[in-house]
């Protein structure tokens, strides 16, 4: 039977609004308002999951996102699911499906339960000791750890939903709406500071919103009526932006923080569409306040996990806020004033308490005669020791502390009970501080960690400030504001408080049983079900930093990453090892404060929106002919052009053929292309360049191989001079970039000197290549006035001509070892003058080719593609290309490096080509060069950096780099493959015309 | 993140910006006298200190300059950035 426990009208519900939802199956209802927990705990539902590694039945602990055992999975009708969403903060809608995350196969009969009495085998760092060996057990243990542990399963369709990233920039940022962020709010607004307010509830208020009793009183009113109206007159202020459901995740330096705003989960599943999901907020303040507040500590007691234990404060909550009774009857543990708080609320609520369980011996608290006033039992100087009940809590036993709190004497009391709630005092939530880089301090009489030193220019206010009753936040939240804003008076100075707080507090870390320690079950990260018995085991083992310990015993890993539990282990650390809190210090806070769904952080970069693309002017031309595309960088080049039914490899042989037989057509317009001009351009690139370039004659073209200063090849191009101080330099389509950044460096911090200036042009031409024996008669159609004779037009020049009325250039330069022209035209003309080489090819077979062939063809003549054949490892002299390395010039980038010790000697690995005994086997890119395969380990000489079955020379071609390659010419090696030994032999890299015949061959 | 004040442009967010490494590394004037050791000392010996570091950076995706930054790599904060070719500031 389903109980109903909903007492009276909590604040935040509308009872008018039923909304109905399934988890695990079940169908349930619950109210507008609710949020999946307390919707669940109004229906009784208090066994929500699994733990990690016991498997040990757990249920809601708190009402926010500090929570560790409620994570659940939702899900809809489509395939959409998300995992690891914590159900205190899912506000429930119609249609709401949601299961238990962490069991199977199923929550009230789990397979895993059964390590819970394995237990005594499973010790703090198991997974370490167990799982690792022998490693290769290792595939069979991760399918059983990964089916019983697993964190929630992952959608496997792609994410439907929208996602958006906005920048804001602002005055004043203010954390967290309770009391004193909106005391903040209010007042940085009202002093003219542009100001954000954001919190990650759908309500603003914080916690004493639902505060509610004569005993605190702000100028004669109920302390919530008072906040009441000072937020709804915040709400009118013009230049305050307030955000709710928005969480902040990350607070980095220069007061820079990513918040993550809400907007459609809350919404029924048909209202969400075509709305935003969530936004990432980037957000640069000037100011920023941190008012996130404080979490209430648990208690390390045996057995302190079982479901129907809560926080005293979220029983509290759940009462006031959602009208909702955690149990019928309750008992509340506390060391500290904050559970009579939520002893009063109930009473006032009319739900049951059975006993209030002090470990405090004597209390002179208002709060506790109110509560003794309604005949209820204190066990004061009392410790719980023991709770019982397997999927909820029905009994807990009782004894009284010792003097100094090590110990429980006298005899046991049972007490029966269907909730517990406990408080071990508040944990201010400086995570958001401590990752801005702010440090802390540590305060001996209450124990806590507070904010130090502000790293930028922010504030801690409230009680994540140490500021925990109403009347300290009242006192020093307006004088730390002024300080803050450097403004005379605030609204807040002259307030009249009542708090009835005392604020007296029994710390211990670790409650002492009547049972020896490896006998109990203290749960210290409920998450991560590490225990208090796991944590001294680590320091016993040796184990002394806290980041060690935290690792070892995964305390604090989870996704809540130990919001609740942390300050716990410090505390156990800090007495068994002797040392203090404060020079403990706390493990590091990461962001996210709370988990990101990967749709906020990539936002709108998906899809094509994921990177640029850049297309050249004659891209539409390519499509139209079917080309396959291949990504280089963020172009799209054109990559083959299969005809009818070809694959790649038969398209890439005609190509070829034809290229060489008549004449191709490439799309060149990607090479990087660089305007240099000035009166010391000359020398600028003598100094670049491994060769000489004073002497190069207007009109003449000139390849050169570019070395960064340690020696290695960088990048290479033909450099054309076009006037007496005026070049245009090409560069490798990926390397344009960084090329013109490394050459504007040099100018800018090591030459400055130089008068040469650097316009990058890439994106300005067009470049058409028209090559083969045949490509003279095609360009002399498309430019008839224009001398192509040899005489005048040689290799390795350039000239100035027109097509039609626009202005091009045009050089004779060949990357294919053919007669080749390039045609470098404004941009927009890209298109039709491709057109026209076309339509003046046409009767030589004229054939548009793609990268693939242009590698085959320049492998055939030996020529290098940077960044294929090398590796930034390679120097000319390792490439055999000594020829262009000059050794007049007294100095070129580089130059240096190419006679240290490491670069001159003779083993380096060296370019070389490689033939295959079997002609028609083609060799592997990237497959190992070796000399003998009978040797253990084999000795790897080297590996293949291109290969190609070259149709013109019909035979298999290969590049490569071996060890002390150079000397090796005709000697036998073998290409290890999975299946079989390839036997080949080392060649001159130049495969086809040594001489250059072609280049100037007439048909 | 933090915000670099371009010499140039003003401030900027730092994605705007690339790091270059130490600053005040002169490029020897005669590679060819130097020793391997003299060499290998330009060429790879770089400070990686906790505390304040001179730098070089440019605002890459801005007006492509190059300068100098005195940082404190220990939280970012900058001290002082000034154009290349001027002297570094004296704490
Ligand atoms: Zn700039």
């Amino acid at each position: 039977m389903i109980k109903n426990l909903r007492v009276k009208t909590g604040k935040a519900i509308d009872e008018t609004y039923r909304i109905s939802f399934k988890f695990n199956g079940n169908a349930y209802y619950g109210f507008k308002g609710d949020t999946l927990s307390s919707a669940l705990l109004a229906n009784d539902v208090h066994l929500v999951g699994r733990s990690f590694k016991y498997h040990r039945p757990r249920g809601i602990m708190t009402a926010g996102s500090e929570e560790p055992n409620a994570i659940v999975q939702l899900h809809d009708k489509s395939s959409r699911t998300e995992p690891n969403v914590r159900a205190t903060e899912i506000e429930i809608y119609e249609g709401l499906e949601a299961s238990s995350q962490n069991c199977w196969p199923s929550v009230k009969f789990d397979i895993g339960g059964i390590n819970n009495f394995l237990s005594p085998l499973l010790p703090a760092g198991f997974y370490y000791k167990t799982f690792m060996w022998p490693s290769s057990f290792w595939e069979k243990y991760e399918y059983f750890i990964r089916k019983s542990a697993g964190l929630g399963k992952s959608p496997t369709e792609p994410d439907p939903d929208v996602y958006e990233h906005r920048y804001i920039h602002c005055d004043v940022l203010v954390i967290g709406s309770g009391i004193s962020g909106i005391m903040a709010a209010k007042t940085a607004a009202k002093n003219g500071f542009k100001t954000l307010l954001v919190d990650e509830k759908p309500n603003l208020g914080g916690s004493t919103i639902y505060q509610n009793s004569d005993y605190f009183k702000i100028n004669n009113q109920n302390s919530c009526s008072w906040l009441e109206k000072e937020i709804n007159e915040i709400k009118k202020l013009t230049n305050l932006e307030i955000k709710i459901r928005t969480s902040v995740a990350a607070y980095h330096g220069y007061n820079f923080l990513l918040a993550r705003e809400n907007l459609t989960d809350h919404l029924p599943v048909e209202q969400r569409k075509d709305k935003t999901r969530h936004k990432l907020l980037k957000i640069r303040a000037k100011k920023v306040i941190s008012a996130t507040g404080s979490i209430e500590r648990p208690m390390i007691f045996d057995n302190n996990d079982r479901p129907g234990i809560l926080l005293s404060s979220a029983i509290k909550k759940y009462a006031d806020f959602f009208g909702v009774a955690c149990g019928e009857k309750n008992v509340l543990f506390t060391n500290n004033d904050s559970a009579y708080e939520t002893a009063i609320t109930l009473i006032q609520k009319g739900i049951d308490i059975e006993a209030i369980v002090d470990n405090r011996e004597e209390i002179d608290s208002k709060l506790l005669y109110e509560v003794e006033k309604n005949n209820i039992k204190i066990f004061k100087g009392y410790t719980v020791t023991d709770t019982f009940g397997y999927k909820r809590i029905n009994k807990i036993s009782i004894k009284k502390l010792s003097k100094d709190g090590q110990k429980v004497v006298g005899s046991k009391i049972s007490l029966s009970c269907d909730c517990l709630g406990v408080s071990g005092g508040w944990t201010p939530a400086v995570h958001l501080f401590t990752q801005s880089g702010g440090k802390l301090k540590f305060r001996e009489d209450d124990q806590v960690f507070i904010p130090n030193t502000y790293p930028s220019d922010q504030l801690s206010i409230g009680s994540c400030a140490g500021d925990f009753t109403l009347d300290e936040i009242l006192i020093n939240t307006p004088k730390s504001l002024k300080e803050f804003f450097n403004i005379k008076n605030t609204e807040y100075d002259n307030l009249e408080v009542i708090s009835s707080t005392n604020k007296s507090k029994r710390n211990i870390w670790l409650l002492p049983s009547d049972k020896v320690l490896g006998k109990t079950k203290s749960f210290v990260d409920y998450q991560n079900d590490s225990t208090a018995k796991d944590i001294k085991l680590a320091l016993r083992e040796g184990f002394r930093s806290i980041e060690h310990v935290k690792r070892y015993t995964t305390t604090g890993m989870g996704t809540d990453q130990g919001k609740l539990g942390n300050m716990h282990a410090l505390g156990i650390i800090s007495e068994t090892a002797g040392a203090k809190m404060g020079e403990l210090g706390t493990t590091t806070f990461r962001p996210p404060y709370t988990p990101l769904t990967f749709g906020t952080i990539v936002g709108r970069n998906v899809g094509e929106y994921f990177d640029i693309f850049r297309k050249t002017p004659i891209h539409n031309w390519h499509e139209e002919n079917k080309a396959e595309f291949e990504n280089v960088g963020q172009w799209k080049r054109a990559w083959y052009y299969p005809k009818e039914n070809e694959n790649m490899h038969q398209a890439v042989q005609r190509e070829s053929k034809a290229a060489r037989e008549s004449a191709g057509i490439l799309d060149a317009s990607t090479l990087g292309k660089i305007d240099i001009q000035g009166t010391d351009a000359s020398e600028f690139l003598n100094r670049v360049y491994t060769n000489a370039w004073s002497k190069l004659a207007i009109g003449k073209c000139r390849y050169g191989l570019m070395l960064n200063e340690d020696g290695m090849v960088y990048d290479d191009g033909v450099t054309t001079r076009l006037g007496e101080n005026h070049y245009i330099m090409t560069t490798t389509t990926g390397g344009a970039a960084n090329v013109m950044g490394k050459l504007e460096d040099y100018l800018q911090t090591e030459w400055p000197e130089l008068d040469v200036y650097l316009t990058s042009v890439t994106d300005h031409y067009a470049t058409v290549s028209v090559c083969g024996p045949n490509s003279k008669k095609i360009i002399s159609e498309v430019i008839p006035d224009l001398d192509f004779s040899d005489e005048n037009f040689p290799h390795m020049s350039f000239k100035n001509a027109k097509i039609g009325k626009i202005n091009c250039r045009v050089m004779r330069i060949s990357f294919t070892g053919e007669q080749s022209y390039e045609i470098n035209i404004q941009a927009n003309y890209g298109k039709s003058v491709w057109e026209k080489c076309m339509e003046a090819g046409k009767d030589y077979n004229i054939t548009p080719y793609g990268t693939e062939t242009m590698h085959l063809l320049r492998a055939e003549k030996g020529f290098i593609i940077v960044g294929q054949d090398t590796d930034a490892t390679m120097t000319p002299i390792d490439l055999q290309m000594d020829w262009i390395v000059s050794k007049k010039k007294y100095d070129f980038i580089g130059k240096r490096s190419l006679y240290r010790s490491d670069t001159i000697r003779k083993d380096r690995k060296q370019l070389i080509g490689l033939l295959t005994e079997d002609p028609n086997e083609v060799l592997e890119e990237g497959a190992q060069i070796v000399a003998d395969v009978n040797k253990s380990p084999i000795e790897m000489l080297g590996h293949i950096t291109s290969s190609y079955y070259s149709p013109n020379l019909k035979k298999s071609i290969a590049l490569g780099v071996v060890r002390g390659g150079k000397n090796m010419m005709g000697q036998k090696l073998i290409i290890p493959m999975e299946k079989k030994n390839i036997n080949v032999t080392v060649a001159d890299p130049v495969f086809l015309d040594k001489e250059n015949k072609r280049l100037n061959a007439k048909l | 993140m933090f915000i670099i004040n371009c010499p140039f442009c003003g401030e900027r967010e730092q994605s705007e910006f690339k790091a270059g490494g130490e600053a005040h590394i002169i490029r020897p004037k005669q590679p060819t006298e130097l020793s391997d050791d003299e060499w290998a000392e330009y060429l790879f010996m770089r400070k990686n200190i906790k505390g304040v570091q001179f730098e070089r950076w440019n605002h890459a995706h801005g007006c492509r300059k190059w300068f100098n930054v005195v940082r404190d790599t220990s939280n970012d904060e900058i001290k002082a950035i000034y154009k290349m070719g001027e002297k570094p500031p004296v704490e």
